[in-house]
């Protein structure tokens, strides 16, 4: 009866978006405004029913209802009750619901509460979102049903990957469909904009918090993602530039850049076109992505989440959708005016700097995910990776960088350098000594020897904003771009301090034998076999020291999972304040010895530290920037300039 | 303002010749095992420098020692390598010679990449500009193609071993053996 009744709800949704749609063209093009009155109840009731669709999605997981194919599929009555409920998402047709209920939710709320746009404007946003909205029901409801029903029904089902059953990874696809999810709202605005071809101020205010929030789930969802390949593959590394990882770092690099331009055009009325612009990128990298991970076309990790016959399916979506979109905008760009022109050296110049290098860099990241794809169509098979990815798109995060450090000082509109020269001087100084410093004193690659001196840099950099300030009168926006600002240093400092020093060893030792990696020395004391719930492992029990002090206790596993067989890597972490020790334990050699990796990482958590603190900023702007909107709600004439972007 | 839309369908253009390129790729074959047009040649002419301390450099006229061995290609900074190492360890290990080439590497870094993921290879040689690499036909890295007594190429592996292949690698490492 439950999959019965959230199948019946999706249908019922998938109706009302057609009316939404329906309501929405009419009212934009000022015909049939009985019809365009049920555009945004539509869109409410919308969300209320695929919430119900999810519930009972949720509902059937938790119970282990084996009668629905999709249960009997993915889960396994003896999974831990936690992934039993995660793995309602942790396949193709459960994450398509989520990515609808997300979808849902967020038309759901633009219809309630938004009012400050032009009502055409509004009914054409809400149209366009019904129409991607609608693309994805008929994915849903006519190839990929979630609630199918097996007849009869099996006595066991079939589990989960095991990789998957890890509580970092529950969490890391919805925090990523958030993201994208987020940027379809953007991307409906940027239509509906241009269809009413009303791209102003008050239209960036309205989109910036959607391409904020979307943008702090990407950032959370790449750096748990990040985390995760580091703590689960066992290969001690934490970005390997896969097709799958480059999937979530190009929305992540659009959707920045579209950030930074949406607050020129908030705060100043320039950069229109390429605003609109980078709202139908960014969402297109979006759905690309999602392209390139579900339709297995690239060899990736991930191979977990593929399915050929699906692609099409969301090849024909992104053709509709990103093709259409491109078509209406080359159709109606010229048709928006010009908008605020500006100096070089000005606020908006440095956030040009910044699009451009942002831009550049996910055209280096698209052009090298997708170089395979192209040669392969010639019977070519290559590889691209880290010697590509790395320097070429070091070309632009550098010069990226090094603005970074001076826009923020600048005003709008037009400023003199003069004014703030000694800064800029002093800033410049500090990094060319910190690169020439370490340089004489560690013999490290050129890359990670820039990434340090920028680290520096930047860091200090970030707060200058704050100096001579009230910190307690500081706009929380303001608050924002400094600790966002600050992350980056801090992720920069820890990638490049882990590329540069990292120290690694592989040792076989037997029961009782020494081993030591950097400043860490300790012995491996047990190895014997443990079961868990669905797997058993071998797990080696070792006590280590850094520099002599106290010690710790260390126990990798080697997990053999039963359902289905797999053997999963679960390394032992050693954190300290300065970094972290990774340790693997792997076969056992013919001599009885055991292969043990171990890895001394010096501060290497702080790239995970400097994601969270980049998501953080967004937050504390987002938070800045809805409680301003609210309160010029209540009190219009407060409708002052903005100084400070997201 | 007609320069901008000069523009905007260029990007039409390239957004539609990328969906093309994505729905070809989507109704190809996926196929691992595409046959090399060196395969049933000879091998290229190549000498190649020791890629590491403890390993001799690689020639061609190594090979023509009446006994068929494994050549392959791999890098210290290819990951699917490093997922193939134990693969190419249980080959050694159930009597297969295996012969290697490190791509555009240092030999500090095979030297790292051996301690870590073991050294099943007799010889390795460095080839620094992929030269050997496209001489033999291959594009990618890993590859691994069997070479019968007489150094004549008489099959390619693409990409990483699976643990599947290793038995397929043997039975053709037997085949190019009796039939020299």
């Amino acid at each position: 009866m439950i999959p019965e009744i959230g199948l019946a709800a999706l249908w019922l949704a998938a109706a009302l978006a057609v009316l939404q749609l329906l309501g929405g063209v009419l009212g934009a093009r000022r015909e049939g405004m009985e019809l365009a009155a049920v555009a945004r109840p539509a869109a409410v009731l919308q969300a209320l029913l695929c919430t119900v669709a999810f519930l009972c999605l949720l509902y059937v997981f938790a119970v282990t209802d084996l009668s629905v194919k999709l249960v009997a599929d993915n889960s396994h009555s003896m999974k831990p009750w936690i992934f039993k409920v995660s793995g309602a998402w942790g396949n193709h047709e459960g994450s398509m619901l989520l990515w609808i209920t997300v979808m849902a939710m967020a038309g759901g709320l633009i219809a309630f509460v938004e009012r400050r746009l032009p009502e055409r404007t509004m009914l054409a946003t809400l149209s366009a979102q019904a129409f991607v909205g609608l693309g994805f029901y008929a994915f849903l409801l006519l190839s990929s049903n979630p609630f199918q029903r097996l007849s009869p029904a099996p006595p066991e089902g079939n589990g989960l990957n095991p990789l998957l059953q890890d509580i970092g990874l529950a969490f890391h696809p919805p925090t990523l469909y958030v993201g994208y999810v987020g940027l379809s709202v953007a991307f409906s605005f940027a239509v509906g904009a241009l269809l009413t071809r009303s791209v102003t101020p008050d239209f960036a205010r309205v989109m910036r918090p959607w391409v904020l929030a979307a943008w702090i789930f990407l950032t959370l969802g790449i750096t748990a993602g990040s985390y995760w390949a580091y703590y689960e593959l066992g290969w001690g590394g934490w970005w390997f530039w896969d097709p799958v990882e480059n999937a979530s770092l190009m929305p992540w690099l659009a959707a920045t850049a579209l950030l930074h331009s949406v607050s020129v055009l908030a705060a100043r009325d320039a950069l229109r076109t390429w605003t609109i612009m980078l709202g139908v990128v960014a969402f297109s990298m979006s759905m690309i992505g999602t392209f390139l991970v579900r339709s297995g076309i690239l060899t990736s990790v991930h191979a977990f989440a593929v399915d050929p016959e699906r692609g099409s399916f969301i090849l024909a979506l992104l053709v509709l959708y990103i093709g259409g979109a491109l078509v209406i905008f080359a159709l109606r760009a010229a048709t928006i005016a010009e908008g605020e022109r500006f100096a070089v050296t000005s606020r908006e110049g440095a956030l040009v700097v910044n699009n451009i290098a942002l831009s550049a860099i996910l055209g280096i990241v698209l052009v090298g995910t997708l170089y395979p794809l192209l040669t392969e169509a010639f019977d070519i098979r290559v590889s691209v990776g880290p010697p590509y990815f790395n320097p070429v798109s070091a070309i632009f995060l550098v010069p990226m960088l090094l603005v970074l450090m001076v826009g923020p000082l600048l005003r709008w509109r037009e400023d003199g350098f003069a004014r703030i020269r000694w800064q800029v001087i002093a800033l410049f100084a500090v990094t060319l000594g910190v690169l020439l410093g370490v340089w004489l004193v560690a013999d490290i690659h050129l890359l990670p020897l820039i990434g340090l001196a920028l680290a520096v840099g930047v860091g200090i950099a970030s707060l200058l904003p704050l100096a001579g300030r009230s910190l307690r009168r500081t706009p929380l926006a303001t608050w924002g771009m400094v600790v966002a600002h600050f992350g980056v240093a801090v992720a920069l400092f820890g990638m490049a301090s882990d590329s540069a020093f990292q120290q690694e060893r592989l040792v076989a030792a037997s029961v009782g034998d020494a081993v030591e990696v950097g400043p860490w020395q300790g012995r491996l004391d047990t190895v014997y076999p443990v079961a868990g719930p669905n797997w058993t492992a071998i797990q080696a029990n070792l006590h280590l020291a850094y520099e002599g002090g106290a010690e710790r206790r260390a126990a990798p596993q080697s997990r053999n999972f039963w359902a289905p067989v797999m053997e999963t890597s679960e390394v032992a972490l050693l954190t300290r304040w300065n970094g972290q020790l990774y340790v693997a334990v792997g076969n056992q050699a013919q001599d009885g010895r055991w292969q043990l990796r171990l890895w001394w990482k010096p501060f290497v958590t702080f790239i995970w530290y400097g994601g969270v603190l980049i998501a953080l900023g967004g937050a504390l702007s987002l938070v800045g920037r809805v409680t301003t909107d609210l309160r010029r709600r209540r009190r219009p004439e407060d409708d002052v300039d903005e100084a400070y972007p997201a | 303002m007609r320069r901008l839309r000069i523009i905007l369908w260029c990007m039409v253009a390239v957004a539609a010749a990328l969906f093309a390129l994505f729905y070809y790729q989507l109704n190809q074959p996926k196929n691992d095992f595409v046959t090399s047009a060196m395969v049933g040649q000879p091998l290229p002419q190549f000498a190649l420098e020791p890629a590491s301390a403890d390993r001799p450099g690689l020639a061609t006229a190594d090979f023509k020692t009446g006994e068929p061995q494994l050549l392959n290609l791999f890098g210290s900074w290819c990951i699917p390598c490093r997922i193939e190492a134990p693969q190419l360890e249980a080959l050694e290990r159930q009597g297969a010679r295996i012969t290697g080439v490190a791509l555009r590497d240092t030999p500090e870094d095979v030297a790292q990449f051996l301690e870590l993921y073991g050294n099943p290879f007799t010889r390795i040689g460095r080839d620094d500009l992929s030269e050997t690499q496209f001489a033999l036909g291959a594009s990618g890295v890993p590859e691994t193609f069997v070479i019968d007594g007489a150094g004549r190429i008489t099959y390619q592996h693409i990409g990483p071993i699976a643990p599947g292949d290793v038995p397929v690698i043997l039975a053709e490492l037997r085949k190019a053996g009796s039939g020299s």
